[in-house]
């Protein structure tokens, strides 16, 4: 049974904060920070933006990009890890907002930035079993960095949804692949407020370990090569690493570039490699193949073989506002409104 | 104020997704929903109706003095929407700068939170509608 995606949506905040702007308030210097992560701005969630808010929008466009009956939709998960409720389904919110109540099943991922497409995988399975005619799943961050910290100047807020079934998918999914184990390199204990990193032991032994892992393990089981794919999109917790990724695949630079956007908007976290893929559907042409791996801390990734359908080109299959749209359309702010919109002067 | 939960829910279906009602009689479109058709009296049938996602703004008004829970909002645009459908709402602006509010200006429905509550209340989402080119 041939499973992919049937529809897809992006969601990204309006409000940016630059970089420099955020160095300049803890007296670093913007342009070393901004380089050293490949990072110009970041996209900000309104205060009455969260990711529960950015999911419902990214699930409307999916499904009006699908085309389908939102009746018709048998799960939907939603991956986070900035959850609007510690306990209680930002997937049920979803379900309600988009009038796929009430005969589906619906639950959260977490699983760092990878849950989503986790998400994408549980869906496949489900649709391609017949359990379900679609499954919606989404990936949606508003994540939040200690002020100060490195996460500060990379974590960005967005959403990506994409409707998973079996009928007139605009792309196939081939394959997916799995590299799991535990890597202690991020994570968040219960009640405490903002993320800790172990540094720089985030990159050789968990980034690079998992996602070139998965991305080698697709490949190798499906025979394919970096040659045969148009596109690759990587996790994206800088602007850096997913060109060091591509490089050591031996992945073309310019094939990374359509789907590399966290140097406009920032780690989106769950929602990353999904907006990355979304960018990529937005211009993709029938035949071409996408290879596309995610990275969670703690640590796994997923990757997926895509080809791209003649679907795409039909009228009202891609997303009626691209990702490089959403990207430009912004509202810079300075850092204390920023502060004020995330919530972080103390007693408000 | 947990007593507010029982509203919250009650209203879902009207606030995550505009459910209002339509008479079968005379086609009239109504929001929120009713169970009386005003035109049409006991010959009206009213039944359940999505209400469109896009219109104009009707009129508006620039909030700088807020309500209690609305604080940290100011200042903010009020407006009445008047749907494609022609029914009228009133409704937060969200996104949308002081340049681009207008009269007959077009606007798209979004979901967002309605309003601050206390942090371990439920929280509140619902329709604001956002200025569109
Ligand atoms: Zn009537």
């Amino acid at each position: 049974m041939t499973v992919g995606i049937i529809g897809y949506g992006t969601s990204i905040p309006k409000l940016r904060i630059k970089v420099e702007e955020i160095a300049s308030v803890w007296g670093k210097n913007a342009e070393r920070v901004s380089s050293g992560l490949g990072i110009k701005e970041k996209a900000v969630a309104s205060f009455d933006e969260d990711s529960a808010t950015l999911a419902v929008e990214s699930a409307r466009v999916a499904i009006q990009s699908a085309g389908i009956r939102a009746q018709d939709i048998g799960a939907i998960f939603v991956g986070s890890e900035s959850k609007p409720y510690a306990v209680k389904p930002t997937a049920a919110i979803v379900a309600e907002a988009v009038a796929a109540v009430p005969d589906l099943t619906a639950a959260d991922f977490e699983f760092a930035c990878k849950a989503g497409t986790t998400a994408i995988q549980c869906c496949m399975g489900l649709s391609a079993s017949q359990y379900i005619q679609y499954g919606l799943a989404i990936g949606s961050d508003t994540a939040q960095g200690r002020p100060n910290d490195a996460l500060e100047f990379s974590a960005g807020s967005g959403a990506a949804a994409f409707v998973i079934g079996t009928e007139k998918p605009i792309a196939e999914i081939e394959a997916t692949f799995s590299y799991t184990t535990d890597t202690p390199d991020f994570w968040r204990r219960q009640h405490a407020e903002f993320p800790r990193h172990a540094g720089r032991f985030t990159a050789g032994p968990a980034y690079f370990k998992h996602t070139l892992g998965a991305a080698n393990g697709l490949m190798n089981k499906l025979g394919t090569q970096p040659k045969d794919y148009a596109f690759a999109v990587f996790h994206q917790p800088n602007g850096k690493f997913p060109y060091r990724a591509a490089s050591i695949l031996g992945f073309e630079k310019e094939k990374i570039e359509s789907g590399l956007l966290t140097p406009m908007i920032g780690n989106t976290y769950s929602a990353a490699t999904l907006i990355g893929l979304s960018a990529v559907l937005d211009i993709a042409k029938p035949g071409d193949r996408i290879l596309v791996t995610s990275y969670g801390s703690g640590a796994g990734s997923d990757a997926f073989s895509i080809t791209v359908t003649k679907e795409i080109t039909k009228k009202a299959r891609r997303q009626p506002v691209p990702v490089w749209e959403q990207i430009n359309n912004k509202k810079y702010v300075p850092y204390a409104i920023y502060a004020k919109h995330r919530k972080k002067l103390k007693g408000m | 104020m947990v007593g507010t939960q029982p509203l919250i829910w009650r209203r879902i279906p009207e606030r995550y997704r505009l459910h209002g009602s339509k008479c079968l009689t005379c086609n009239a479109e109504f929001f929120p929903q009713r169970q009386f058709c005003p035109n049409c009296r006991r010959k009206g049938k009213l039944v359940k109706e999505h209400m469109p996602m896009d219109g104009t703004i009707y009129s508006y008004t620039y909030v700088h003095s807020a309500p209690e829970g609305f604080e940290y909002h100011v200042p903010y645009f009020m407006a009445i929407i008047e749907l494609k459908n022609g029914v009228r709402l009133m409704s937060q602006l969200a996104d949308s700068e002081p340049e681009s509010v207008k009269i007959n200006a077009s606007v798209r429905m979004v979901f967002r939170r309605v309003h601050e509550s206390e942090a371990e209340e439920a929280i509140a989402y619902g329709y604001k509608f956002k200025v569109v080119d």
